[in-house]
């Protein structure tokens, strides 16, 4: 038996994606290695994003969750799915705060449920944060030591 | 007694809660007694304090004096530098610290 | 030294109007304190005892004279008159007001600096030795590789929220002058025997509660994959570094946990799997970093010079004729400078440790002082050390009367380097809300005595070091004497231990046994130094005596 949890697309508060919104909830990581059917998964802290790139194909919601936004966990297992080419709905859910969207947007999400809603000002600056950027991460942007030696 | 003291909150300095308002000095604290998670509560949602917390103190013939050392320098400032305490002529103020 | 392009300049000023939008939210009510909290600490803006402090990034210790000129000013436009030189190469401001802090980080930003993670649990301000680019002994200077490091480093989308901060050293020679070993990620940037520069990773060292040295974790990194070793290195502690306890989530904990062959193996798979995913920056950036620290002109000796140790009395017999000499500038020459890979340089030590004076603390006016002698005396550039000391890098020989005397008239010719005078302290009790006990009058009256007893010299280097709490801002692990101030039911007390050290004989000290009050412990540290003049033999440190004999000795003069 799993059990349902995870946003429903009416708390989405931000999406940046064309295609419909899955409308079902998630499973946990461990029943979707069992459960064959499920295309919606929620990832914990200490989950091990990596057991699930065996069915990225299958899957078109992950919902990553911050029980506290301090528990940086999540940035990584964003990235480590986009860099195996997961290409569905990849959601920031639990404490997302203004001050951290900007990150999570260069990790690979597309899509934040944050428990408490945000203000839409604050957030639209917090997303246009940094016009340029220096490293690498899971957005396709050109980083600023690429700019610099563009031909 | 027990007082209450924090950081104002856009200053940064030391006060102490004085039954009305926050004040610099350490004398003008007030025993809170059982009020103090109350008052607490309510002067951290106006922002008029930041971090309080309340501590033991005794009241002295020269005034309050927090339990712990810790409170007493943040009373009075520096240890090291007299010039940038809450006394800088006083040159005995820092062995009220201690 | 390194300059900001357009993009550098843009990014720290992004981040001040960042910072600017937050301090306006925390103020209306729409952050909490615990929102708020990480955010103003990864812009280096601590609530201590007293007040909000400002720690400001000083990258690899290097600035120059109008950045310096820039310090002084905030200290005297936003706070009072000084600021305090940190071991991690930083400057903090003790009095900075929140609703002033944007502000001081606008004026810095005019100047290429900033106070980006100087705090937080994220990667902080990229520390290295102090003489780089100047040493004779080193490799290759390694701020390129800092400065490369810096920049990957600088608002990391998938490193923000660590389990706890993270603390990074680039050096590149055997000498080991800025702690290495005792990092987060220690590096050593090295040449192999085909001449290709590459970089040793050593991680998991570090100081606080449970002090660690850092394990050799790879012997030899390609240069072009660096930062692609880095961000394996960073991405394996981020998810697997303990978050249950903060006092066991530094990256020490994890790989003392995992063993460093496990924590090597996770990280070679990382490293493997992102050298797929391509993450490194263009080899042509670190190319146009090290432009940037190309030596002056008159300083290039390619081929000659380098390695050249001072000629013994040279530098003090070498002063422009006509100029006062004495044995106090003899003194400062003899224990102030370091060797130049120019044979007709020095780097000159500024001491911030008057004997009384409060270690690492300069006046505004000492701050202006010193950014003159550096754009008159040593090509513009000036280094803060992590022994909480300044240094004008690259001074000839025949300068040094005139530095000395300019530095001497500011209170800032102490001769005393690596001396018991020259003590790293803390901030302590005095300012820090974390402290247990004040470090600060300890190495006032511990220098003062010294000095007064003329004892100094004739003991020799001796590194004292004191932290206020187990923290260990003040090293004290790593003090051939180390002291730590402890809270004894309410009253001040100090552990002392022995026998530590941060350079490349690496090793952390043992406490001899129960705490003193505070005239007890300095009553201790001259007991101790009475064991090492009596046993020395000759040409004896301190710690050589201590490795020599043993505890034991120590422990009998101490409570037998
Ligand atoms: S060692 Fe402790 S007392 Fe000293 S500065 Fe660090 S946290 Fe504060």
């Amino acid at each position: 038996m799993s059990q349902n949890l995870g946003t429903s697309p009416d708390e989405v508060q931000f999406r940046f994606r064309d295609d419909e919104p899955v409308d079902h909830g998630t499973v946990t990581v461990d029943s979707a290695l069992e459960q064959t059917n499920a295309a919606a998964v929620r990832i914990e802290p200490g989950d091990d994003a990596r057991a699930l790139l065996p069915f990225l194909d299958r899957l078109a919601l992950i919902e990553v969750n911050f029980p506290g936004f301090g528990d940086g966990r999540g940035y990584s297992a964003a990235r480590i799915l986009r860099e195996a080419g997961y290409a569905g709905e990849l959601r920031a859910v639990g404490d997302v705060l203004i001050d951290q969207l900007s990150h999570m947007r260069r990790c690979g999400f597309d899509s934040f449920a944050p428990d408490k809603r945000l203000d839409e000002e604050d957030a639209a600056r917090a997303f246009a944060t940094w016009e340029n950027v220096y490293q690498r991460a899971a957005d396709a942007r050109r980083t600023i030591p690429e700019k610099r030696h563009e031909a | 007694m027990k007082i209450l003291t924090g950081n104002d909150l856009r200053t940064g300095a030391v006060t102490w809660w004085d039954g009305s308002s926050w004040s610099l000095h350490v004398n003008d604290a007030v025993d809170v007694g059982e009020d103090a998670e109350e008052i607490l509560a309510r002067e951290v949602a106006a922002r008029r304090v930041n971090v309080p917390y309340a501590i033991a103190a005794t009241r002295t013939i020269d005034g309050v004096r927090p339990a712990h050392i810790k409170d007493r320098i943040r009373a009075l400032g520096p240890t090291v530098r007299p010039d940038l305490t809450l006394k800088p002529q006083d040159p005995q103020a820092i062995d009220w610290v201690i | 030294m390194y300059r900001y392009d357009s993009y550098d300049q843009a990014m720290v000023d992004a981040r001040v109007a960042e910072f600017r939008d937050q301090a306006r939210r925390r103020l209306e009510g729409k952050l909490t304190e615990d929102q708020f909290k990480p955010l103003r600490l990864m812009n280096g803006l601590y609530l201590q005892l007293h007040a909000y402090m400002l720690r400001v990034a000083i990258p690899y210790g290097t600035l120059d004279a109008r950045q310096m000129e820039m310090l002084a000013d905030i200290a005297d436009k936003y706070d009072r008159g000084y600021g305090h030189f940190t071991t991690r190469q930083n400057i903090q401001y003790n009095w900075i007001k929140l609703e002033d802090c944007a502000d001081a980080l606008a004026d810095l930003a005019t100047v290429e600096m900033h106070a980006i993670q100087t705090s937080g649990n994220c990667i902080r301000n990229i520390s290295s030795d102090h003489f780089a680019g100047a040493a004779a002994d080193e490799v290759v200077d390694p701020r390129p590789y800092a400065e490369l490091m810096r920049q990957w480093s600088s608002f990391h989308p998938e490193f923000t929220y660590l389990p706890r901060k993270f603390k990074i050293a680039v050096i590149a020679s055997e000498k080991d002058r800025a702690a290495m070993r005792l990092h987060d990620i220690g590096v050593r940037i090295v040449k192999n025997d085909a001449g290709e520069v590459g970089a040793q990773f050593y991680a998991g060292g570090g100081m606080g509660r449970t002090p660690m040295i850092a394990p050799l974790i790879r012997d030899f990194v390609p240069i072009d994959q660096f930062i692609t070793y880095a961000e394996a290195c960073l991405r394996v502690y981020n998810r697997y570094g303990r978050r249950d306890n903060k006092y066991k989530a530094r990256i020490k904990i994890l790989v003392h946990e995992l063993g460093a062959g496990e924590y090597i193996r996770q990280v070679e798979e990382e490293f493997a799997h992102l050298l797929s995913v391509g993450v490194e920056p263009p080899t042509a950036e670190l190319e146009r970093i090290k432009a940037h620290f190309e030596l002056p002109e008159p300083l290039r000796l390619p081929g000659q010079g380098a390695g050249t140790p001072l000629p013994s009395g040279g530098a003090a017999e070498s002063g422009a004729p006509g100029q006062a000499r004495g044995g106090a500038f003899d003194q400062w020459v003899k224990r102030n400078t370091h060797p130049h890979r120019h044979p007709e340089y020095v780097s000159a030590v500024i001491s911030l440790k008057p004997a009384g004076g409060i270690p690492g603390d300069a006046t505004s006016d000492q701050m202006r002082v010193v950014a003159r002698l550096a754009r008159e005396y040593s090509f513009d550039e000036l280094r803060v050390m992590h022994t909480q000391n300044l240094l004008l890098p690259h001074v000839a020989i025949t300068d040094l009367p005139a530095v000395y005397a300019a530095l001497d008239e500011a209170g800032l010719g102490a001769a005393n380097m690596d001396t018991i005078e020259d003590i790293i302290a803390c901030p302590g009790l005095d300012y820090c809300s974390l402290a247990n006990a004040r470090s600060i009058p300890l190495a006032q009256r511990i220098s003062e005595r010294f000095a007064q007893t003329g004892r100094t010299s004739q003991v020799g280097e001796l590194k004292l070091k004191i932290s206020g709490c187990i923290n260990a801002c003040g090293h004290h692990h790593a003090g051939h004497i180390g002291i730590l101030g402890v809270d004894k039911k309410g009253v001040e007390n100090y552990q002392l231990s022995l026998g530590g050290s941060e350079a490349e004989d690496v090793a952390l000290a043992k406490i001899t046994g129960p705490g003193f009050d505070e005239d007890g412990v300095i009553a201790a540290v001259e007991k101790v130094t009475d064991v090492y003049l009596a046993s020395r033999t000759a040409g004896e440190r301190f710690l050589d005596t201590y490795r020599r004999i043993g505890m034991e000795p120590f422990k009998e003069a101490l409570y037998g």
